[in-house]
């Protein structure tokens, strides 16, 4: 993998890691590519879609997270509210399937404008804390409105297009679909992070007073990083709807939010990569507790799961490796003389939960 | 008109038990600044307990103080045990009681099920009492929530304002490394805060779950609520937290009675409102 700025140990990777890297990029690309031919029909769509649908939703979390220090729970209203103007327009008006996603995408990142420019002004906790309020209002209207929305029930029967005599929701199809909007999306969010735009919002992620001395306007990038990851969700929404034929306030409430922070925080929510690796979690747990364990205590094992993560591992399983690699260093470290200074590998770190939030409430400022 | 007081004093009884929640939520925040996102949980766990206890010894009293003692324990526990060695970091501590919550949350309902239960109030606490002024009797237990909250307002204005302990509480909340440089044992100061908070959360718990009921779901109910008070308040301020409670109660009862398809929305809108234009609540200091 390419260097992230929140992980610079990646940085200076030998060209021999650098080697490993890619073969196991490649291969993680093989075995996803394969992975419908060998696997039951059912595991193609209940484990991989599933997880590429979850996984480009935590995505954008996780876009605003690692890149803008603003963890937000708005993004599952966006996913919610993209897959319901499919489901209407579809349904209802019949509006042709390119068009119908394009204006889904549309409409995700549209709200994703208006909660970027209600949070745009808050910072960690109270960021998180009014994207959560932003959702809860979109899930209580859905809920409440039967004209637009359909009240409690929300919509059902909604059918994937055919697309030259192929239905696009067959199983393999329907993952491959999955699948390329999943490469789309994170491909999208690895081009940002490196683009000028990424780098500023980056900046103001580290240093925000610095950045807007330097002439950026920093609730520019913020705004523009909420509409960029609304389209995210957004894209997540369509195969969402696709893929569940239905959509209803069940679909968006605080529930699934929190589940979506959750594959975030297990993933690693420094790595765009951790989205998927946390939805895949997620979903095998879900799976296979059906199948060994008692399926009714699931909130159980996974809530202990995330516990667990959090206490050992802050940084996600995409994590425990520079976690590892820092270990060894200290270790090394320790047998030369101490001289007292801050650790050097302490800025090496990549973003915990907590340095993600950027200039957050962590500052302590004197009243 | 009747429908219009009667609405006015759910809305309080609803800010009463809002403060009472709300009020251990914004002490530990202001003190040790954790988000306790498990204080929905405490709440209801403490509710429960009340009820178990109230089902063992049928004095409603006891439920009340084995609830209250029992999460102000546990509450303790926490701190020491996992907040305390996770300083500073508050959104990992944050993401951690997201989860505490969700195994408790489950626990509760694999122990007493998803059935609602109510306690009955002692037995002067039961009838209405007739409010002549008004024209209308009104449940005395409401009126003594009321009341309960105004004496636990000026109970914990004493004791901020008041005792020694308070002075400690105040400058740990203004800067908490002078405090701990002045020679005040800051770790003591924290675990008693987060023993208080959540022993409020457990006493709220038996109290709301004798104005209305225990069930699965209270706890998230609750914690948005009182979310929604502190952060319209202003986060880390009692008095903020009683001004946020009486303007969402009073708000979602008065909702609730004129336009009930889209009452549940006033309150995060409100929330919305004031985050975006004055982020650090009504009665909040600049952060």
């Amino acid at each position: 993998m390419t260097p992230t700025p929140t992980t610079p140990s990646r940085r200076r990777a030998g060209p021999q890691a650098r080697t490993i890297r890619r073969a196991l990029l490649g291969g993680v690309l093989v075995g996803l590519l394969v992975f419908p031919l060998l696997a039951h029909p059912f595991f193609v769509l209940q484990i991989g879609a599933q997880t590429f649908v979850f996984g480009t939703v935590a995505l954008s979390l996780i876009f605003l997270a690692a890149y803008g220090g603003m963890i937000s729970l708005g993004q599952i209203a966006l996913y919610g509210l993209s897959s319901y103007t499919v489901a209407i327009l579809s349904l209802r008006h019949e509006v042709p399937w390119p068009l119908t996603v394009l204006l889904a995408v549309l409409v995700a990142a549209t709200f994703g404008l208006i909660f970027g420019l209600v949070a745009v002004r808050t910072r960690g906790i109270y960021l998180l804390m009014i994207t959560l309020a932003l959702a809860m209002l979109v899930f209580l209207f859905t809920r409440q409105n039967d004209t637009i929305f359909g009240g409690w029930v929300g919509f059902t029967g909604v059918q994937a297009p055919i697309v030259g005599g192929v239905w696009l929701r067959s199983a393999t199809v329907f993952y491959y679909l999955c699948l390329g909007v999943a490469l789309l999306c994170y491909a999208a969010v690895r081009y940002v992070a490196r683009a000028p735009f990424g780098l500023a919002l980056q900046g103001i992620r580290d240093n925000e007073r610095r950045m807007r001395a330097l002439g950026y306007r920093v609730e520019l990038h913020r705004v523009a990083a909420f509409v960029f990851a609304g389209a995210l969700a957004g894209l997540g929404g369509v195969i969402g709807v696709w893929y569940q034929g239905a959509v209803s306030p069940a679909s968006i409430d605080l529930a699934r939010n929190i589940m979506i922070l959750m594959m975030a925080v297990v993933g690693g929510i420094a790595y765009p990569a951790g989205a998927f690796v946390g939805a895949l979690v997620f979903i095998l747990l879900d799976n296979f507790t059906t199948t060994y364990l008692d399926r009714e205590r699931f909130n159980t094992y996974i809530g202990l799961v995330f516990v667990v993560i959090l206490l050992v591992a802050p940084n996600g399983l995409l994590g425990i490796g520079d976690q590892l690699k820092q270990a060894f260093a200290r270790r090394r470290r320790g047998r030369e003389p101490a001289d007292g200074a801050p650790s050097p590998a302490a800025s090496n770190a990549p973003a915990t939960p907590d340095e993600v939030q950027g200039e957050g409430i962590t500052v302590e400022r004197r009243g | 008109m009747t429908q219009f007081v009667i609405a006015g004093l759910n809305g309080l009884t609803l800010a009463a038990l809002y403060f009472i929640v709300a009020s251990g939520f914004t002490l530990v925040f202001g003190l040790l600044r954790v988000v306790n996102l498990a204080h929905g949980s405490l709440y209801l766990l403490g509710a429960y307990l009340g009820w178990s206890t109230w089902q063992m010894t049928e004095s409603w009293v006891l439920g009340v103080v084995t609830a209250a003692l029992a999460m102000a324990v546990v509450g303790a526990v926490l701190q020491v045990a996992l907040f305390s060695w996770m300083q500073g970091q508050d959104m990992r501590q944050a993401l951690l009681t997201i989860g505490l919550s969700i195994v408790i949350a489950d626990q509760l309902l694999r122990h007493y099920g998803g059935l609602a239960y109510q306690m009955t109030p002692p037995e002067p606490l039961r009838p209405a009492t007739p409010l002549t002024g008004l024209g209308i009797s009104y449940p005395t237990f409401r009126l003594f929530v009321l009341g309960l909250a105004v004496l636990i307002a000026v109970g914990l204005w004493l004791l901020l304002n008041r005792t020694r302990t308070g002075v400690m509480i105040r400058a740990g909340i203004d800067d908490r490394a002078m405090l701990s440089a002045s020679g005040i044992n800051v770790q003591r100061v924290f675990v008693l805060v987060f023993a208080l908070g959540a022993g409020l959360a457990g006493l709220a718990g038996v109290v709301g779950g004798t104005a209305f009921s225990v069930a699965p779901g209270r706890d998230v109910e609750y914690l948005l609520a009182a979310l929604v008070v502190v952060i319209v308040g202003g986060m880390g301020s009692v008095g903020g937290a009683a001004l946020g409670a009486v303007l969402i109660g009073v708000t979602q009862q008065y909702g609730l009675a004129y336009f009930p398809t889209y009452s549940y929305l006033v309150t995060f809108a409100l929330m919305v409102g004031v985050l975006a234009l004055r982020p650090q609540g009504l009665m909040g200091r600049a952060a």
